[in-house]
Parts: C-alpha cells; sequence; structure tokens
C-alpha cells in the first residue's frame, strides 16, 4: 500500500511534517467521543465496588426496601463489626498474607533461577526440561487436584501453611516468562565476571537478578495476586476455619448466611482492600510495565 | 562456584586460562556441567512432587474406583465408558463449550478493541486502562459475591433498573434461562483487562514508522489496522487466543460462587462437576477420568489455535 500511492498532500508544509489540518479536526471530535465512550465503560466496570461500598454502610433493611438506590438512606458502621465478629478475620487475614507473600517470594527466586537456567546454559535435557514444563501450562491445575490432596493427606498437612505454600513454590508460567526475559539480555557482563572469576551463584544474584527487576516485579505481583485471590486451592486444602484464607472463608460465609448482604460486603472490602491499595500505588508501573516490557 | 582465579588477556578469553593444569582444568569443568541443574532443582522437584507426579497418579486413579480413602480397585476403562451415559457429564461438557464459545472470542475481540484505543495518545489514558485492568487485580471470588447479590431477583440493583427500563430478567441469576448469560458476562468483565494488557504489549512491537507512513498514505484508521497492526500481532493475537481458552475452560471461582452450578444445573461446568464428583461426592476415580477428558479437550483445542496461527504468522 506505502508503494503505491503518491506520497504529499499538496497542501502540507514540507517544513512542518505532520497531518494536514483536516484530519487533525476530525481527529479532535473522535478523540472527544472514544473518552466518553471509555468514561461509560470505566463507570459500568466499577460498579460492582461502587455497590459493594454502598451495600457494606447500608442496613439490611435498607438494601432490601431501597433495592434500587446505591446511595445509603442512612449510614452504618455495625457490618464491619458484625463480620469482625463472627468470622475470624484476623486470622484469616494472617493465613492470607503468610500464604500469599512466601509463595510470592519463593516462586520468583525459584521461577528465576530455572529461567536462567533454560536461557543461558547448554546442558543436556534442557530442551525436554522446557517441553514438559510448557505442557504443564497447558493443563488444567484441577487434573491434579484430587491426587495432591490425597498426596498432603497422606504426608499430613491438610490445614498446614506448610501445605498449602510449597506445591505453589515454582510455577511454568514463572518459568517461561523469566526465560524469554534473560533470552533477551546481553552476555557480556555475565562473562567479564566469569572472566574475572565471579561463581556462578553470584553472577546470578549479583548480576542477573538486578537487571532483571523489571520482570521479576511483573511476575512477583502476578503471584500476590493469583495467590491471594485464589478460591479452590485454600478452599481444597484447609478444613478448618482457622487455617483457611480470606477469599475461602468469605465464599464459605456466604454459604451459611446467604441473606446477610451488608455483612458479608464489609468483609469483603476488608479482604479486597490490601490489593486495591497495592494495585493502586503501583497501577501506573505494573499495567504500563507489563504493556511495555514484560509480556513480548 | 569455582574458587580459582584467573585473569587472562582479551586475546585468548575463549581459551582456558593457561596456567591450569590439566587436572584442575578438567575438575572445573565437569563442575560447571553441574550448575545449570543446581539452578533447576528447587523447581523441578516442586513441578515433579506436586504437577508431575499428581499427573500420573491422576491418570492411574483415572482406572480405578477410588473414594477419598480406604482400599480401591482397578477397573479398567469403566470410568470413562460410564461418562458416556452419564447425563451430568454431557450437561456440563454442553455448558462448558458454551461458556467457551462465547466468553473467550468475545473477551478477546474486546480486549483488541479497548487495547488499540488505548494505545493512542488519549487523555487519561492510563486511568482507563487502570480501570480496566481493576478487575483482574481483585478476588474473583469475593467481588462475584457482590456481583451475585446486584443480580438477585428481590434485592438486585441491575434487575431493578433493567426492569425499570423495560427489560424482563425473569428471576434474575436464578433464572435458568439467564443465568449463563450472567455468568460468561461476568467472566467477560473479569478478564477483559488481563488480554488488553497483553494486546497492548503486543502493539508496542508495531514499528511506529508504518503508522506514518500509511497515514501519509491517506489509510483510514480502519485500513491501518487491517493491514498494519492486525498482521504484525498475530503472535500477540495466539498467545491470547490460547490463554482465553484455557481460562474459559478452566473458569470456577465465579461460577462457584454466583450459581454453584445451578439453576437446575444450568451453570454446571466441567470444573464444577469435577470438584462436586471429587470432594463433594468422593468419587475420585471418576473425578480424575473427568479431568482427563477436560485436558484431552483443552490440549487439542490448544494445539489447534497454535497450529491455525502459526500457518499464518507473520514473522518481522
Amino acid at each position: 500500500m506505502a508503494t503505491t500511492m503518491p506520497a504529499a498532500n499538496p497542501s502540507l508544509d514540507p517544513t512542518r511534517p505532520g497531518r494536514a489540518p483536516r484530519p487533525r479536526r476530525n481527529g479532535r471530535v473522535r478523540t472527544v467521543l472514544i473518552v466518553i465512550a471509555l468514561a461509560i465503560v470505566s463507570v459500568l466496570i466499577m460498579l460492582p465496588f461502587i455497590w459493594m461500598v454502598s451495600a457494606s454502610l447500608r442496613t439490611q433493611g435498607d438494601i432490601i426496601s431501597n433495592p434500587e438506590s446505591l446511595w445509603p438512606s442512612e449510614f452504618t458502621w455495625s457490618n464491619f463489626t458484625e463480620i469482625w465478629n463472627r468470622v475470624p478475620l484476623a486470622r484469616q487475614f494472617l493465613n492470607t498474607v503468610i500464604f500469599a507473600g512466601v509463595v510470592t517470594v519463593l516462586s520468583v527466586l525459584f521461577d528465576s533461577a530455572a529461567g536462567y537456567a533454560l536461557a543461558r546454559f547448554d546442558f543436556p535435557g534442557r530442551n525436554i526440561i522446557f517441553i514438559v514444563i510448557i505442557v504443564t501450562l497447558m493443563l488444567p491445575f484441577q487434573v491434579t487436584l484430587v491426587p495432591i490432596y490425597q498426596q498432603l493427606s497422606d504426608l499430613g498437612w491438610i490445614n498446614t501453611y506448610q501445605g498449602l505454600i510449597l506445591p505453589r513454590a515454582a510455577d511454568a508460567f514463572g518459568i517461561f516468562f523469566m526465560r524469554q526475559f534473560f533470552l533477551g539480555l546481553p552476555k557480556d557482563l555475565e562473562d567479564a565476571a566469569r572472566i574475572d572469576g565471579a561463581s556462578e551463584l553470584r553472577i546470578w544474584w549479583r548480576i542477573m537478578m538486578p537487571l532483571a527487576a523489571p520482570a521479576i516485579l511483573t511476575i512477583g505481583l502476578f503471584n500476590l495476586l493469583a495467590n491471594w485471590n485464589d478460591l479452590l486451592w485454600p478452599l481444597v486444602l484447609t478444613t478448618s476455619t482457622d487455617m483457611q484464607t480470606l477469599a475461602a472463608g468469605l465464599a464459605l460465609f456466604k454459604g451459611q448466611h446467604v441473606t446477610e448482604y451488608g455483612v458479608l460486603m464489609a468483609g469483603s472490602i476488608i479482604a479486597l482492600a490490601p490489593m486495591v491499595v497495592a494495585f493502586v500505588i503501583v497501577q501506573r508501573r505494573f499495567v504500563e510495565g507489563i504493556a511495555t516490557t514484560g509480556m513480548k | 562456584m569455582t574458587t580459582i582465579h584467573a585473569r587472562p588477556h582479551e586475546s585468548d578469553r575463549k581459551q582456558p586460562p593457561p596456567e591450569l593444569s590439566g587436572r584442575v582444568r578438567h575438575r572445573r569443568r565437569s563442575r560447571r556441567h553441574l550448575v545449570p541443574y543446581y539452578f533447576l532443582a528447587p523447581s523441578l522437584v516442586v513441578i515433579g512432587f506436586f504437577v508431575l507426579w499428581p499427573m500420573v497418579r491422576s491418570l492411574f486413579l483415572s482406572f480405578t474406583d477410588s473414594s477419598i480413602i480406604g482400599d480401591f480397585d482397578f477397573i479398567g476403562i469403566e470410568n470413562y465408558v460410564r461418562l458416556f451415559s452419564d447425563p451430568a457429564f454431557g450437561n456440563a461438557l454442553v455448558n462448558t463449550l458454551i461458556y467457551v464459545a462465547f466468553a473467550t472470542p468475545i473477551s478477546v475481540a474486546l480486549a483488541l478493541v479497548l487495547a488499540v484505543l488505548l494505545n493512542r495518545a488519549l487523555p487519561a489514558r492510563t486511568f482507563f486502562r487502570a480501570v480496566i485492568f481493576f478487575p483482574f487485580v481483585i478476588s474473583f471470588s469475593i467481588i462475584a459475591i457482590a456481583w451475585a447479590f446486584m443480580l438477585d431477583p428481590q434485592v438486585g440493583i441491575i434487575n431493578y433498573w433493567l426492569n425499570s427500563i423495560g427489560v424482563r430478567t425473569g428471576n434474575g441469576i436464578g433464572d435458568p434461562q439467564w443465568a449463563m448469560v450472567y455468568v460468561i458476562a461476568v467472566g467477560i468483565w473479569r478478564n477483559v483487562g488481563f488480554f488488553m494488557v497483553m494486546f497492548l504489549a503486543g502493539l508496542q512491537t508495531v514499528p511506529r514508522e508504518l503508522y506514518e507512513a500509511s497515514s501519509i498514505d491517506g489509510a483510514t484508521p480502519f485500513q491501518q489496522f487491517r493491514s498494519v497492526t492486525w498482521p504484525l500481532i498475530s503472535n500477540t493475537t495466539m498467545f491470547v487466543v490460547v490463554i482465553a481458552s484455557i481460562f474459559s475452560f478452566q473458569a470456577f471461582d465465579h461460577i462457584y460462587v454466583m450459581t454453584n452450578g445451578g439453576p437446575f444445573f444450568k451453570t454446571e461446568t466441567l470444573v464444577m462437576l469435577i470438584y462436586r464428583a471429587g470432594f463433594e461426592n468422593f468419587q475420585m476415580g471418576y473425578a480424575s477420568a473427568m479431568s482427563w477428558v477436560l485436558v484431552l479437550i483443552v490440549l487439542s483445542l490448544s494445539l489447534i489455535q497454535t497450529w491455525y496461527f502459526n500457518r499464518k504468522a507473520v514473522t518481522y
């Protein structure tokens, strides 16, 4: 297409490359329309959160008698004190922090070490290992849920932190992601360090890991979100209320007390708040970071 | 790992340092051989013990009548035979295929449109990107509780609003005709931002000059999309389509919370049925057999998709 059309618009000033005025004005109208459309879409996307905050501040009677309204007819904090007394929220919060936090740290370390080996070393079995990792990426994890449960049950690890954490300590997606990132880094620095006699562990930890910071941040956040928010895994591996994470605890609470909207929404807000705050703090770096560097 | 400090000149970088004796050199090389395995070991232990070995066990279990505890017998392919005459399995398979057939293409198409729009210079671009990505950040099972309430026939705000503008929504989330529609819509709502971010990453790889050249040639935005953007992001599109299909097949959290497979099993997907068979009815053998049928479906679909996109892949 580019070669067949005459290149220049006669009205174009050759000293100022760019579009002619007419398309630019059309462009401005289009921009305004797009922004309006995106604003409407944004409000629709946020509707569940808006409703959640509203419901958590309303009484049960208010929610039922005024279902059409998002604005409480009277504000109440009682839902928050109520959920706090009914569910061991502090304990479940701690469980979630331990589970998601330790999994994130371990998997970032293990995934980046494995990804580094696959990207930078040539060794017998490398291709087989890589293919196996890709295949496990494609398999639905529900397939292994039953035998993992039995395995952990044999070890006596149901309702334990190690049972929740260790099976998640490395994952195929993270290894694949880190491998792709390390493949794109120049080799000169590690060669120089190797000649200077640095150990391989030191090269990885002191040179490659700092260089991989953007990818580590991305994969770390993904792991933190995925595990903090996960339902099925903690639901299956914990049976006692005191070992449940927030997501599992609230899902079960909903099953038992199906009609207490305000109380449940107050609990939900407590469970969601840390990830919402974390996302708001890093959102610019996170979204832009994945969009520009991470997922190539 | 190596303790020998050798500083050769630049000219013989690739050669072993001359002052090393043959024996030391040999030892050093064989130890270096093991280095990648040290780096891989933690991940391979975890994946081997908690992914590969359970996969083997699950395949084995699918040929037994195992319940969650106690002895079990080897029953050959009986579980697989039973699947084909089990109406619950047929129902779940149909529901899964309906979910995948609608949720996947709609969410991928919406994500692509949003990514192309948000790849332009726009006011508040970062804000819009963050808002659209937001549903992916928070717990799906928890926000699904809010969705379930909003779609509730008695107190649901969405049903109330739709009814007041004349749209009949029947029994809301409890309506057999509507439940699947709602579950699909909420699934799309959740994932579209994630796919959009992947598309944005793909769009960064399209050289700017191509857009400049084609706009000087008078190409409309739609022509630019069709002739420049679409062919050059085919790798990203393939990745997103495969991931989106896998997500759709594995959808669980919001269905469990919003409908628990109901009403009348209208939203019971294969993963829901596997969960119910394995962890509520304790038929581990039968649940494993269903899992492997699901694996075969997902794997073959992924391979078909990869093959289809590779056939028309553009390298640049």
